[in-house]
């Protein structure tokens, strides 16, 4: 006879000391593991409810501006230093992580209408409504001297916006033109317009450092080659765009903020149609900004919320605002892809975490590894109805819901009205247009 | 150091004196005895050149130059089929025809990391550290005739130590369970003797008489309560015999099994109800009437949580909390089921009767694989983890190998004579042990090759300190399924919901209370105002209303009249030819 019996050693299952880790044998046959699918499931939902439990987006208020703020720009060098401009003319140095004041400064009289900052880090440029642009120094004076500029240039117009050059000593400025300034000479080396008589924003593309992009009060947007003589392109849409964003990893595209509460994403080499359509905003989007991976962006709105758009999606995926939170006028993405930063009308610059559930600070290992596996099952369980109908929900506050649905009834009403138009006219006279055709007039080269 | 020296100096030398060959490596060896590899022939010849270059390789050695190692094994370890089949989770997703390309993508990503995955696992297999039990005779001996005893006295202390007897003669016949882990037994005897025990160190944990009927014991999801179905009243205790609950809304319950992953007792009664209590709110979740009288036979299927009862006509049922009616009613036994078990896979159902016949089902296609007859009829069945039937025939148990296929059971494996009616089996999770309720007490038998030899510590670790029960505890509440999860198939989540338009347009009229697909009625407005009349233009819709409809049946009618006159004419050449009579011939 030949026999054996299971016998287990506990040497071998149980720990040595009470110092040491608990010994975990594992088995991964799947008869030892029933209902496989229902249990991952059961932990997906609960993922998805703890997410929204702790999504606590606002991070911090950071006040001291005494009118409403109208731009804000990121250090170029610096992730804790941001830069704001109010409409008193007051510039501001702000240092995120202690969440204080550095720095004030009187820049103009009048609204402050655009900053940026050298890529060098070492002074940043204002331009305001008293028709001058002027270059500060980043370091702030010793002590018992006056702020004054390193440099000022005056105009013969009012500047709306302001870019820095990636690499060189060159400036781009828009008013009434888009003049392309060197920092060393007080007149523009060359200036562009094209039938127009003022441009909102002016942008210079990051990669390819050369092309500009800018939104004209005409409804267009226009692309120059700073190496040409003239502008190469422009967009008509239906409705005036306010400001636009390069994407900084797929150069090629763009996004506006449009006053038809939409935004668009345009492909430069296809501009007759844009790529996207983001719709969710009830009132004018006046800001947008890209986060550096280039996946995300996200927009400020008169509505007086700011929403985040994944780059290729028509709808958001957050909503962020606060009861005190009144029209946003300017919005950037921090450079380390973790905060949104929102200036708004009431003197506020607000500090919110791009990913509402994320837990800030230093993370172990395992939570590292656990806010990971539950991504993970939220991603695979997303069309799962309870799943995405939790995961879908936001708050909105009550009178945006309205106009939500209100605007909803009138869209709905025009189709119905467009298809009733087609039905009753000649086959072929009413063209079908699809919803990103919808709103590009023209393209002009 | 002073013997190194010499050497280095006199590396030349030492090389024309050892003019051996060159140590023989594993795989050389293996290659030439290694008959059965496709590679032999290319071995061999490998093998000559191997020789050949021997001094070529010294030469190289000697110039100091870089010698390649040709890996003899190249690529990965291959993973036998069978283990690899073994952790195969459903059928490998195909693209299909014409999908786009993120779609593509996405698909073959993910089919990449599930085949990954399994290719871990399947390697996995080779580090675990126990292999499963066995009992082999000598030639021309028979299993079943070694004696428990002899068992026994042949393995280690420990081991022997685990077959043992508790004389209960006073308050048997007994039940029993054993815990989730196997470390835990609970026994309840017939007359109100409730004992549990940490069975391994024989430690009595608690030990009560509820001086009342015991029909059946339970351990509920840890060691720390079980649930007694007594006279009238379900009870709950605590392991120190502590009576935490008393659950009236459950009464005369008769048999009790306990669904570990949803934290439900289902319990079925003497009036004919299967009733379901979540024992982590203390809720009754459902309550069903089987109109199939007294429930004694009672099963649950571990793979789909579903319970399975017999019934006297000769039916089982398989029911699910969701349902009022069965899932499924499958006739078994000529004569009532007297007992059933279903194994782990969920595949296999194995049913008893009163017709003495012991028949293995597959409850995957509801289909009978084989049956046999017994003798003296089983009247308890538990299948092990190991695939081990044991039945109980009278006042012996037989424990049958190989039961769960397509050939026929022939002699048992093993055979255990006891005192007294049995009254409750139950197999030991993760150990070779048989437990044996009977009228005399407990019996606790060695069966070798019975339990799983490896266990998963993070689902039941039979070595947990309480820490980590507790954490286990925790976790295991977080990931209770709810119960409405309970289906015959428990994959059904993972699969594409391929609801018709209907029934989804069906839901979603449901949900808003209206139906957003639906035209509505017209209502004329009582305009006071202008010539133009609601009335009078409602009246004229519907001179145009159902204008394709109107085509049609105009059509058709159109069709139709065509089709008739046609006929007519026909009948009416056939009438002119048919009035000819045979005498017309004759006519000039």
């Amino acid at each position: 006879m030949k026999v054996k019996v299971l016998c287990r050693n506990p040497d071998d299952y149980v720990r040595e000391t009470t110092r040491d880790i608990q010994r975990v044998p594992r088995n991964y046959d799947p008869t030892l593991h029933p209902f496989e699918v229902p249990r991952e499931y059961t932990r997906a939902l609960n993922a998805t409810k703890l997410e929204r439990v702790f999504a606590k987006p606002f991070v911090a208020s950071l006040d001291g501006h005494r009118d409403g703020i109208s731009c804000i720009t990121k250090h170029a060098k610096s992730l804790s230093t941001v830069i704001s401009g109010a409409c008193d003319g007051e510039v501001k140095l702000w240092n995120l992580p202690r969440q204080e004041c550095l720095r004030t400064v009187q820049a103009h009289e009048g609204f402050v209408r655009g900053i940026c900052s050298r890529f060098c880090g070492t002074s940043f440029f204002t331009v305001g409504d008293d028709k001058t642009i002027k270059q500060w120094n980043l370091e702030a004076p010793g002590y018992g001297v006056r702020e004054e500029p390193i440099n000022t240039i005056l105009g013969k117009a009012v500047f709306t916006g302001i870019d820095h050059h990636q690499r060189e000593s060159t400036f781009v400025t828009c008013g009434q033109t888009v003049d392309i300034w060197d920092e060393q000479r007080s007149s523009p080396i060359r200036s562009f317009s094209w039938g127009v008589d003022s441009f909102s924003c002016v942008r210079y593309n990051p990669v390819e450092t050369e092309l500009l992009a800018s939104c004209a009060s005409d409804r267009s947007i226009v692309l120059y080659d700073t190496r040409e003589s003239a502008p190469l392109r422009k967009v008509i849409m239906q409705l005036r765009s306010n400001t636009l964003c390069w994407n900084p990893m797929e150069a090629y595209y763009f996004t506006c903020a449009n006053e038809d509460y939409n935004l668009y994403t345009y492909d430069i080499r296809h501009l007759d149609v844009p790529v996207t359509v983001h719709m969710d905003h009830v009132s004018a989007v006046l800001d947008v900004d890209y986060s550096p991976t280039g996946r995300e962006f996200v927009s400020a709105s008169f509505d007086k919320t700011i929403r985040i758009f994944p780059k290729d999606k028509g709808h958001s995926r957050e909503v962020y605002h606060t009861k005190r939170m009144q029209h946003v006028i300017c919005v950037r993405w921090s450079a380390d892809n973790k905060y949104v930063l929102s200036g708004s009308d009431e003197m506020n610059i607000r500090l919110w975490k791009a990913n509402a559930s994320e837990k800030l600070g230093l993370l172990s290992t395992r939570e590292k590894a656990a806010a990971h596996y539950n991504k993970k099952l939220i991603e695979k369980f997303q069309h799962h109805p309870q799943v995405r109908r939790i995961a879908r929900h936001r708050h909105l506050p009550g009178d945006i819901l309205k106009q939500k649905r209100e605007q909803r009834e009138m869209k709905e009403a025009r189709r119905r009205r467009e298809q009733n138009v087609r039905k009753h006219s000649k086959p072929g006279s009413v063209p079908l247009l699809t919803e990103k055709e919808k709103h590009v007039a023209a393209v002009v080269e | 150091m002073a013997a190194l020296v010499p050497e280095v100096l006199t590396s030349t030398h030492v090389e024309k004196m050892n003019k051996k060959k060159p140590p023989k490596r594993y795989w050389e060896e293996t290659e030439n005895t290694d008959q059965r590899r496709p590679e032999e022939e290319q071995g061999t010849a490998v093998q000559n050149q191997n020789k050949s270059t021997v001094k070529e390789r010294s030469l190289k050695r000697k110039n100091g130059e870089n010698l390649e190692k040709k890996d003899p094994f190249p690529g990965e370890a291959p993973i036998p089929h069978k283990q690899l089949q073994k952790f195969q989770r459903g059928e490998k997703y195909k693209v299909p025809a014409g999908a786009r390309r993120r779609l593509k993508e996405a698909i073959i990503s993910s089919e990449a990391m599930s085949e990954l995955a399994q290719k871990q696992a399947a390697r996995y297999d080779l580090l675990l550290p126990e292999d499963a039990g066995f009992l082999e005779g000598d030639e021309d001996e028979d299993t079943n005739t070694i004696s428990q005893d002899d068992i026994a006295d042949a393995v280690d202390i420990t081991s022997g130590s685990k077959y043992f007897n508790l004389h209960l003669s006073q308050f048997g016949p007994y039940r029993l369970d054993y815990g989730r882990t196997g470390r835990h037994l609970l026994v309840g005897g017939k007359k109100g003797h409730v004992a549990c025990i940490d069975w391994q160190s024989k430690d009595l944990m608690c030990e009560m008489n509820v001086m009342e009927t015991v029909n059946d014991v339970k351990w509920l999801h840890t060691e720390a309560m079980f649930a007694v179905a007594q006279k009238r009243w379900l009870y709950i205790y605590d392991s120190k015999g502590l009576e935490l609950h008393c659950v009236k809304k459950f009464n005369d319950v008769l048999r009790m099994q306990f669904l570990p992953y949803h934290f439900l007792l289902a319990t079925a009664s003497a009036t004919g109800f299967l009733q379901y209590l979540d024992v982590s709110v203390g809720k009754e979740i459902a309550a069903v009437c089987t109109k199939m009288g007294r429930l004694d036979v009672m099963s649950q299927n571990p793979h789909n949580a579903v319970i399975h009862l017999g019934h006297p006509n000769g039916t089982v049922s398989l029911w699910s909390p969701n349902q009022k009616e069965p899932l499924v009613k499958m006739l078994c036994h000529r004569g009532a089921v007297r007992s059933l078990t279903v194994d782990k896979t969920g595949t296999y159902m194995v049913t008893s009767g009163l017709d003495r016949k012991l028949k293995v089902y597959d409850i995957r296609a509801f289909k009978p694989l084989h049956s046999c007859f017994l003798p003296a009829g089983a009247s308890c069945l538990s299948l092990s983890q190991g695939g081990l039937l044991s039945a109980a025939t009278g006042d012996i148990v037989q424990v049958y190998q190989n039961v769960l296929g397509s050939s026929p059971v022939s002699k048992p494996y093993m055979a255990h004579r006891l005192r007294g009616q049995i009254w409750g089996l139950a197999y030991c999770p993760f150990e070779d042990v048989l437990g044996i309720g009977h009228g005399e007490g407990f019996t606790s038998m060695i069966v070798p090759g019975a339990g799983e030899p490896n266990f998963d510590a993070l689902d039941t670790n039979p070595f947990r300190s309480s820490k980590q029960r507790q954490e286990w505890e925790v976790k295991a509440l977080l990931e209770k399924v709810q119960p409405e999860l309970i289906g015959l198939d428990p994959g059904q989540l993972s699969k594409v919901d391929q609801a018709s338009f209907e029934q989804r347009h069906k839901e979603q009229v449901e949900a808003l209370g209206f139906d957003p697909l639906a035209k509505d009625k017209f209502k004329p407005k009582t305009k006071k105002k202008g010539r133009s009349s609601a009335g009078a233009i409602e009246k004229r819709k519907r001179k145009v209303a159902h204008e394709d409809q109107r085509d049609e049946i105009r059509q058709t009618v159109q069709e139709r009249t065509e089709r008739d006159k046609e006929q007519k004419e026909k009948s009416n050449e056939k009438k002119k030819l048919g009035n000819k009579s045979t005498l017309d011939r004759f006519r000039k």
